[in-house]
C-alpha cells in the first residue's frame, strides 16, 4: 500500500514540558475504571501538525485515554493541558471522532445536520443556527471532500463516506486538537488510503492529531510518531526508531521474540 | 351512524362532552407525535411505557383525594423517569432492566392506592383504557397550555436533543450534560402522556406516542417532515376512532389505537421506499435478465449496517 506522506515536526521524544500552545500534552495520567488500575502514569506529546499514533492490544487503555483527556472518564491522577493550558479542556479545543458503531446512522438527518450538531456544545436553549455556524460545516466538509454529499441522508453514506461526516463533525469548531478512535476499522484498503490522505491534510493544516489504531503497517508509514500503550506508555518515537526495537513491540502484545507480528514492523 | 349524524352530535349542547374529548385528542395527538419522534428515534419506547405506567399512582392518589389529575400525574411520572434516567448511569444494569423494575412497582402501586377508593371497577377501567366523557372543563384549558409547553421546548432543545440521540459521548466531548438533557425528555414524555391519559387510557398511551411516529418514520427519511406527518397521522387517527368509538359504541381509547394500527400496517406495506410492496419491486427489478448484478440499495436504506451499540467497559 502507498500511503500519504504525513507531513511531520515530530520529535524523536516527547518532550516532558513543551512550549505554550503547543498541541496535547498528557503528563503522568492514572485511569482507574471500576476500582481496576488502567492507566498508570501515562506522559504524551502531540504538537501541531503531528499525526501520532496509538498503538496497542486490546484493553490497553487506549480508548480510555482518549476519553480521559475528553473528560469522559474521571481521572486519578495526572494533567492533561491542550494548547498550553493545563486545566479542563474548553470546548472546541479538542475535537473527538468515536467509533463509527457510536453513532446513530439511522436517524434521518442530512450530513450537513450532522456535521451541524459538532457546534451545538456552546448553544443557549432555542439558538439557531447562524450564518458563521453553516460557513464552518461548510469548511468542514470541505476539509473532508465531503462538500458534494451534503444534503445526502447520513444512512445512505457508505463506511469512508461516514468516517468523513464525523471528521467533519469534530472539526466544526475548528478545534487545534484531534482525537480519532479506530478511525479505519472495517475500512477496505483504498477507502484507509483516502482517508489517510486526508488526515494529513487536516495535519499540515497545523492541527495536532491522535489517533488509535490497529492498523500497525498504516500507521508506521504514515504517523509522523507513534506511542506503544500497554497500561503505561512502553515507547514512543517516530516509525525509523521504532522498527529497529523489537524488545518494545515484544513488551507492548506480548508476542514472542520470533512471532510474525514482529516481521511487519521490521519490513517497514 | 353516518358522518353528518357524528358532525350533528359533534354540534349537540347536550353532548358537550364529545367535542371536548375530540380536542383534547387532537391536542395529545400533536403532542405525543411530535415527542413520539424523539422516543421513536431514540429507540425509547420501553421507557415511554413505563413512563406510561408510571403516572398512574399519581393519577389514582389525585382520584383518591379529589386533587388534580394532572398535576398528579405529572408528579408520579418525573419522579420515576428522573429514577430511571438516575440508575440508568451505571453501567452495571442495563437500562430496559432498571425501566423494567420501576415500570411494574409503579403501576401496582397505582393499582393498590386506587384499590382502596370507592368505586374501584369502575375508576380503574376509566383509568387503563380512557373515557369520552373523562375530561373535565378545567383541565381542557391546562391541556392546552401544557402541550403548548411541551412543543416549545422540544423546539428549543431540538439541536441538543438529536446531538444527544446521534452520539452520547460525542455529545458529551462537546460539553453538552447528557443526563440533564435525557432528564427533560423523559419529563416531556412524561406530560405528553399525563395529557392523554384521560381519554386513550394509561394502558394504550404508548400507541399515541409510538405509533405515529413509527408510521411516519416508514413515509420519509426527513427529520422536519417526520415531525410534521407524526402529528397529522396521529389527528387524523384520533377523529376516525373517536367517530367509530361514538358509532359503534366502543371504547375510545381501543378505537383510536386499531386505527393509528392499521394506518402502521398500511405504511409498513405501501411506504414508497421502506415499505414491503416497494421493496419486492425493487427486488424484482433486480432479478430480471441482463440486471445480475448486485442488488441495488433501495435510496433511504442504509449501505451497512453497523453493529450493536457498545455497552460494556470493555474498551480501548
Amino acid at each position: 500500500m502507498t500511503s500519504p506522506t504525513v507531513p511531520s515536526t515530530a520529535h524523536a521524544t516527547p518532550s516532558p514540558t513543551s512550549a505554550a500552545g503547543a498541541g496535547l500534552e498528557v503528563r503522568g495520567l492514572d485511569v482507574d475504571l471500576g476500582g481496576r488500575p488502567v492507566l498508570h502514569g501515562v506522559d504524551l506529546t502531540v504538537r501541531p501538525g503531528e499525526l501520532v499514533g496509538l498503538i496497542g492490544p486490546n484493553g490497553a487503555g487506549k480508548t480510555t485515554l482518549l476519553r480521559s483527556v475528553l473528560g469522559l472518564t474521571p481521572r486519578r491522577r495526572g494533567q492533561v493541558a491542550v494548547e498550553g493550558r493545563a486545566v479542563r479542556p474548553r470546548r472546541g479545543d479538542i475535537g473527538y471522532v468515536p467509533q463509527r458503531h457510536e453513532f446513530a446512522w439511522d436517524f434521518p438527518v442530512s450530513v450537513e445536520q450532522a456535521v451541524l450538531t459538532g457546534r451545538v456544545g456552546s448553544w443557549w436553549p432555542g439558538r439557531r443556527p447562524r450564518v458563521e455556524d453553516w460557513r464552518a460545516v461548510d469548511r468542514a466538509l470541505g476539509l473532508v471532500d465531503m462538500t458534494g454529499l451534503r444534503r445526502r441522508q447520513v444512512g445512505q453514506l457508505s463506511g469512508g463516506q461516514r468516517q468523513r461526516v464525523l471528521v467533519a463533525r469534530a472539526l466544526a469548531l475548528d478545534p487545534g486538537v484531534l482525537l480519532l478512535d479506530e478511525p479505519f476499522t472495517g475500512l477496505d484498503l483504498p477507502t484507509q488510503e483516502s482517508l489517510l490522505s486526508m488526515l494529513g491534510a487536516i495535519v499540515a493544516d497545523g492541527r495536532a492529531v491522535l489517533m488509535t489504531t490497529h492498523d500497525i503497517a498504516s500507521a508506521l508509514f504514515t504517523c509522523s510518531r507513534l506511542v506503544l500503550l500497554n497500561r503505561t506508555v512502553v515507547a514512543a518515537g517516530s516509525a525509523d526508531e521504532l522498527r529497529v526495537r523489537p524488545d518494545v513491540w515484544v513488551e507492548t502484545f506480548g508476542v514472542a521474540a520470533d512471532s510474525p507480528f514482529l516481521r511487519v514492523v521490521e519490513a517497514r | 351512524m353516518s358522518l353528518l349524524d357524528f358532525l350533528s352530535d359533534l354540534g349537540n349542547p347536550d353532548l358537550r362532552f364529545l367535542p371536548k374529548a375530540l380536542a383534547v385528542a387532537l391536542m395529545s395527538s400533536v403532542v405525543c407525535g411530535v415527542v413520539g419522534c424523539y422516543v421513536v428515534l431514540r429507540g425509547m419506547a420501553f421507557i415511554g411505557d413505563a413512563v406510561a405506567h408510571a403516572v398512574f399512582p399519581g393519577l389514582a392518589v389525585a382520584f383518591v383525594v379529589s386533587g388534580n389529575l394532572i398535576l398528579g400525574g405529572t408528579l408520579a411520572g418525573v419522579v420515576t423517569a428522573v429514577l430511571i434516567a438516575v440508575f440508568s448511569q451505571t453501567r452495571r444494569l442495563r437500562e430496559d432492566s432498571v425501566i423494567g423494575v420501576f415500570f411494574v412497582a409503579s403501576f401496582a402501586l397505582g393499582v393498590v392506592i386506587i384499590s382502596r377508593a370507592p368505586g374501584y371497577a369502575g375508576s380503574l377501567q376509566q383509568f387503563l383504557f380512557g373515557s369520552l366523557a373523562g375530561v373535565p372543563d378545567s383541565d381542557l384549558v391546562v391541556i392546552g397550555v401544557v402541550g403548548v409547553v411541551v412543543l416549545g421546548l422540544l423546539m428549543m432543545l431540538h439541536h441538543q436533543l438529536v446531538a444527544v440521540t446521534l452520539d452520547r459521548d460525542g455529545a458529551r466531548a462537546l460539553g453538552l450534560p447528557v443526563l440533564v438533557y435525557d432528564l427533560v425528555l423523559y419529563v416531556l414524555v412524561t406530560l405528553a402522556v399525563v395529557i392523554s391519559v384521560q381519554t386513550i387510557g394509561n394502558v394504550l398511551v404508548l400507541a399515541l406516542l409510538v405509533a405515529p411516529a413509527a408510521t411516519a418514520r416508514l413515509l420519509t427519511d426527513r427529520l422536519g417532515v417526520m415531525m410534521g406527518l407524526a402529528p397529522a397521522i396521529g389527528c387524523t387517527a384520533a377523529v376516525v376512532g373517536i367517530y367509530v368509538s361514538w358509532s359503534w359504541d366502543l371504547p375510545v381509547g381501543a378505537s383510536v389505537v386499531l386505527v393509528l394500527a392499521a394506518f402502521f400496517l398500511l405504511a409498513w406495506l405501501l411506504a414508497p421506499r421502506h415499505g414491503v410492496v416497494a421493496a419486492r419491486v425493487l427486488d424484482r427489478r433486480s432479478r430480471r435478465p441482463g440486471t445480475d448484478g448486485p442488488l441495488p440499495v433501495p435510496p433511504g436504506r442504509p449501505v451497512e449496517h453497523p453493529p450493536a451499540r457498545l455497552l460494556g467497559t470493555d474498551r480501548g
